[in-house]
C-alpha cells in the first residue's frame, strides 16, 4: 500500500498542526534547538509570532490570550534555559486551569542524556507542573502528538501541556495527519451528570432556608454560556451569589444578588453568608485555603453541593454532601430545565428573612475606605480607573499583592473573561505579559495591568515587546514603595518589623517608560489623579502610569490566616485574635 | 473536635499506557502530594495494546484513599483505577528470592522449613541456597523471619500483585 499522506519536515508538521488547531498567534523566543521551527515560521503567514523578552513572559502572555478568548494559548521556547524559564508560567497555568500548549526545543535524540549544551530534562522538570507532557522521538508520531496535546489542554479541567521536540525530529521528514483522525485512546472527561444526581441537588436546595451560590473559575472555563446560565439560575431562585478571585465576572458585579468576592479579602456579607448558610452550592470552585480560612470552622452548619469537572477536587479539603461531576454549563442547563419541570420553589419566608439579614450585613459597607487629604488612596485610584473607563471594552490584568486585591474589590466586572489574575500560584510578574496576550487577542480593547511597583519589575522587560508590536497596554502602578502585602503581614503578624519589604532604589517609572519608547505619566496627589487616568486611557500607545499612593494603607476586610469567616478584621481598628494569630503564623 | 479517621491499607490496581515516564508520573503523584507507597509493582500485561498494570499498596484515611484514586484517574495515560480492597474479594501474592548461607544442621533446617512453606531451592552451592517463595505477604514475612537465625544473607521481593476473585475482569 502506498502512503498517500503528505510528507513534511518535523518543523512543517508542527506549524501545519498548529494552524489546523486554529492557532493564530504563538508567543516565543528563539534558540538553537528550535531554529528549524523558526525557519519554517519565517516561510509562512498563517501564524503570527510574538517575540517576547523572557520565556516566562511568553507563557503568561499565552495565559492572558487563553483566558480572555477561551482558546488554547500557544508558546514556543528553546531547550535548556528556554524551557526552565517557562516553568513558572506553566505552574501558574496549572494552578489556574488555563489551557496552553508549550513547544520546547530539545537536543537531538542521540544526545539526550549526555549533558549536551543547553540540555535539560524538560519532561522530567515539567511533569509536576503540566497537565501532561510529551517527548516526541519519532517524526511519525509528531502530528498525532500535537493534535492530542491540544485536545488534552482544552478538555476536562484545562491545563498546560508541554511537547518536547528534539532538533533532529524537527528536521526529519514524516507524514502529516489532520486533526479529525486523531482521538485520544482513553482520556474522555465526563461533562454531564446523571438526572438522579441533579434531582438530589434540587432536593437539597429545596430544603434551604439560608442558601448561597459560591462560584469559581470553573464557570469561566466552561464558556460564556455558563455565566448566562448561572445568572438565569440565580434570578430564578433568588439565591445570593458570591464569587472567588478566579470567578469574578462570572456573575454581574452590579447585580443586587451579588455579595462581592469572598475569602481572605472578601466582603463582610459574602463571608458571613458563607459562615451562616444552611445549603451551599459550590459551582466550579475548589475550596481553596484563601477562601475557607480555618477549615475546622468553615461554614459549620451547611450541607454542601459541589459541582466540578475534576473528581479530585471533591472532598480534597472540605467534605461535601453531594458531589456533582460535570461541566458547569452542561449541568446548569440540565438543572434549570429540571427545576422548571418540577415547578421547584424555595421556601419564600425563610429566604426573605435571609435576605433581610444579608442587607443588615451589607450596611457595614465593608469596602468603605477613608480619605487622607491630598494623598491618593489606592482604593480610590482603582475606583476612579473603573469609573473613567466606563463605556469602553475593558480587560484588567494584575500582578500580585495589595493592588491585586484592591483591583478585585473595587473594579466591577460585569462579564466573564475580562479579569486575568494569578490566583493559585500568586505570581508577581504575571500582569504585564498577560496584558500583552490579552491585547493581542483584543487589539481595540482597553487593557490595563493594575500593578504594584515591586511586581512590575519582575517582567518589566516586556515594555519592549509592547512597543515593538504597538500594543497600547496601560500599566497602572499603585506605587506605595512597599511590597505592600508583605508589609501588611509584617505589621499584623510580625510586630511591625518591616524586614526587606521596602522597595529601595526604584526607577523613575516615567523615564523608564520613555526609555522603552512608551509614554509615562505620574500622579503625585489627588489633584493629578483624574487627569493622569484620562491621559493614560486616551493615549493610543503603551503607557506606564505611576500612581503614588498612600504608603501605609492596608487591605481590608481581612481574614488572617488560621482565622474563621466570622473572625474578619474590618479595618485598622480591629486587632487579630492572638490565638488564631499564633496558629496562622505558620500558614501562608 | 472531630475524631481522628482510621488509617487503612488499600491495594489499588491501575491499568496504564506503557509509555515513557508513566511510572515517574505515578510515583511523582504520591511523593508530590505526600501519600504513602508501601509497595509498587509494574509490568506490561498486554503487548499488542501496550498496556501495563501497576499494583500499588498504600495506606491512608478513606478521604486520602479517595483522593489517591481520583488523582490517579486524572493522569492522561491512565485507563482504569480499581481499588481491590474496596471492591470485594481479591487475592494478593508476592514472590521473594531468599538467600541463606550455612552448613551442617542449619543448612538442613533451612531446607526443612522451605519444604513446609513450599519454597523451592532454585540455586544451591555446598554452603548456600536461594529459595523462591510465593504467597501472601504474611507468609513471606514469616519465612524470612525463620531464615534469619539460619544464615539469611539477602532477600529480594517483588512487592504485591493482586487480582479480583471470580469470573469478571477489569
Ligand atoms: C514571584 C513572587 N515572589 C514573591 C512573592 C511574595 N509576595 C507576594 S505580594 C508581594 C509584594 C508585592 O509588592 P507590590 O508589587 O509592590 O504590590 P503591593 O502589595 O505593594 O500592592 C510579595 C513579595 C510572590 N507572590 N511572587
Ligand atoms: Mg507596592
Amino acid at each position: 500500500m502506498s502512503d498517500t499522506r503528505e510528507m513534511l519536515t518535523g518543523a512543517e508538521i508542527v506549524l501545519r498542526a498548529l494552524k489546523d488547531q486554529g492557532v493564530e498567534v504563538i508567543f516565543g523566543y528563539p534558540g538553537g534547538a528550535v531554529l528549524p521551527i523558526y525557519d519554517a515560521l519565517f516561510q509562512q503567514n498563517a501564524i503570527r509570532h510574538i517575540l517576547v523578552r523572557h520565556e516566562q513572559a511568553a507563557v503568561h502572555a499565552a495565559e492572558g490570550y487563553a483566558r480572555s478568548t477561551g482558546k488554547v494559548g500557544c508558546v514556543l521556547v528553546t531547550s535548556g534555559p528556554g524551557a526552565t524559564n517557562a516553568v513558572t508560567g506553566l505552574t501558574d497555568a496549572l494552578m489556574d486551569s488555563i489551557p496552553l500548549v508549550c513547544l520546547t526545543g530539545q537536543v537531538p535524540t542521540h544526545l539526550i542524556g549526555n549533558d549536551a549544551f543547553q540540555e535539560c530534562d524538560t519532561t522530567g522538570i515539567t511533569r509536576p507542573c503540566t497537565k501532561h507532557n510529551y517527548l516526541v522521538k519519532d517524526v511519525n508520531n509528531l502530528a498525532r502528538t500535537v493534535h492530542e496535546a491540544f485536545y488534552v489542554a482544552r478538555t476536562g479541567r484545562p491545563g498546560p501541556v508541554v511537547i518536547d521536540l528534539p532538533k533532529d525530529v524537527q528536521f526529519a521528514t514524516g507524514p502529516y495527519i489532520p486533526p479529525a483522525t486523531v482521538a485520544h485512546k482513553t482520556y474522555r472527561p465526563r461533562t454531564d451528570a446523571d438526572m438522579s444526581v441533579i434531582d438530589r441537588a434540587i432536593d437539597m436546595l429545596l430544603t434551604a432556608e439560608r442558601p448561597v451560590i459560591y462560584g469559581g473559575g470553573g464557570i469561566i472555563n466552561s464558556g460564556d454560556e455558563a455565566s448566562v446560565l448561572l445568572t438565569e439560575f440565580a434570578r430564578l431562585t433568588n439565591i445570593p451569589v458570591t464569587l472567588t478571585l478566579m470567578g469574578l465576572g462570572a456573575y454581574p458585579a452590579s447585580d443586587r444578588q451579588f455579595l462581592g468576592m469572598l475569602g481572605m479579602h472578601g466582603t463582610y456579607e459574602a463571608n458571613l453568608v458563607m459562615h451562616g448558610c444552611d445549603v451551599m452550592f459550590n459551582i466550579g470552585a475548589r475550596f481553596d485555603d484563601r477562601v475557607t480560612g480555618r477549615l475546622s470552622a468553615f461554614s459549620p452548619t451547611s450541607k454542601k453541593i459541589h459541582l466540578d469537572i475534576d473528581p479530585s477536587s471533591i472532598n480534597k479539603t472540605v467534605m461535601v454532601d453531594l458531589p456533582v461531576i460535570g461541566d458547569v454549563k452542561t449541568v446548569l442547563k440540565a438543572l434549570i430545565g429540571r427545576w422548571k419541570e418540577r415547578g421547584a420553589q424555595l421556601k419564600a419566608e425563610p429566604l426573605k428573612a435571609w435576605w433581610g439579614q444579608i442587607e443588615e450585613w451589607r450596611k457595614r459597607d465593608s469596602l468603605r475606605y477613608g480619605s487622607n487629604g491630598l494623598i491618593i488612596k489606592p482604593q480610590h485610584a482603582v475606583r476612579r480607573l473603573w469609573e473613567l473607563s466606563q463605556g469602553r471594552e475593558t480587560f484588567i490584568t494584575t500582578e500580585v499583592g495589595q493592588h491585586q486585591m484592591w483591583a478585585a474589590q473595587y473594579f466591577g466586572f460585569e462579564k466573564p473573561r475580562r479579569w486575568m489574575t494569578s490566583g493559585g500560584l500568586g505570581t508577581m510578574g504575571y500582569g504585564l505579559p498577560s496584558a500583552m496576550g490579552v491585547q493581542i487577542a483584543h487589539p481595540d480593547a482597553l487593557v490595563v495591568d493594575i500593578s504594584g511597583e515591586a511586581s512590575v519589575m519582575m517582567n518589566i522587560q516586556e515594555m519592549s515587546t509592547l512597543v515593538q508590536y504597538r500594543l497600547p497596554v496601560k500599566v497602572f502602578i499603585l506605587n506605595n514603595q512597599y511590597m505592600g502585602m508583605v508589609r501588611q503581614w509584617q505589621e499584623l503578624l510580625h510586630g511591625g518589623r518591616y524586614s526587606e519589604s521596602y522597595s529601595e532604589s526604584l526607577p523613575d517609572f516615567v523615564k523608564l517608560a520613555e526609555a522603552f519608547g512608551a509614554r509615562g505619566f505620574r500622579a503625585l496627589d489627588m489633584n493629578d489623579l483624574d487627569d493622569v487616568i484620562r491621559a493614560t486611557l486616551d493615549h493610543p500607545g503603551p503607557v506606564i502610569a505611576d500612581i503614588c499612593v498612600d504608603q501605609k494603607e492596608n487591605c481590608f476586610p481581612m481574614i488572617p490566616s488560621g482565622a474563621a469567616h466570622n473572625e474578619m478584621l474590618l479595618g485598622p481598628e480591629d486587632k487579630a485574635d492572638p490565638v488564631s494569630t499564633e496558629e496562622g503564623m505558620v500558614l501562608v | 473536635m472531630k475524631q481522628p479517621q482510621p488509617i487503612n491499607r488499600h491495594t489499588i490496581a491501575v491499568l496504564v499506557d506503557n509509555e515513557p515516564g508513566i511510572l515517574a508520573r505515578v510515583v511523582g503523584l504520591f511523593s508530590g502530594r505526600g501519600y504513602n507507597i508501601e509497595s509498587l509493582t509494574v509490568a506490561e500485561v498486554e503487548q499488542a495494546e501496550q498496556l501495563s498494570r501497576i499494583t500499588v499498596v498504600t495506606s491512608g484515611t478513606e478521604q486520602v484513599i479517595e483522593q489517591i484514586k481520583a488523582h490517579l484517574g486524572r493522569l492522561v495515560p491512565v485507563h482504569k483505577v480499581h481499588d481491590l480492597t474496596a471492591e470485594g474479594p481479591h487475592v494478593e501474592r508476592e514472590l521473594a528470592l531468599v538467600k541463606v548461607a550455612g552448613t551442617g544442621d542449619r543448612r538442613v533446617e533451612s531446607l526443612r522449613i522451605a519444604d513446609i512453606f513450599r519454597a523451592r531451592a532454585i540455586d544451591s552451592t555446598t554452603e548456600s541456597f536461594v529459595f523462591e517463595i510465593t504467597g501472601s505477604q504474611e507468609k513471606v514475612n514469616a519465612f524470612v523471619a525463620l531464615m534469619i537465625p539460619l544464615g539469611l544473607v539477602e532477600v529480594s521481593r517483588t512487592g504485591i500483585v493482586a487480582i479480583s476473585r471470580g469470573a469478571s475482569g477489569f
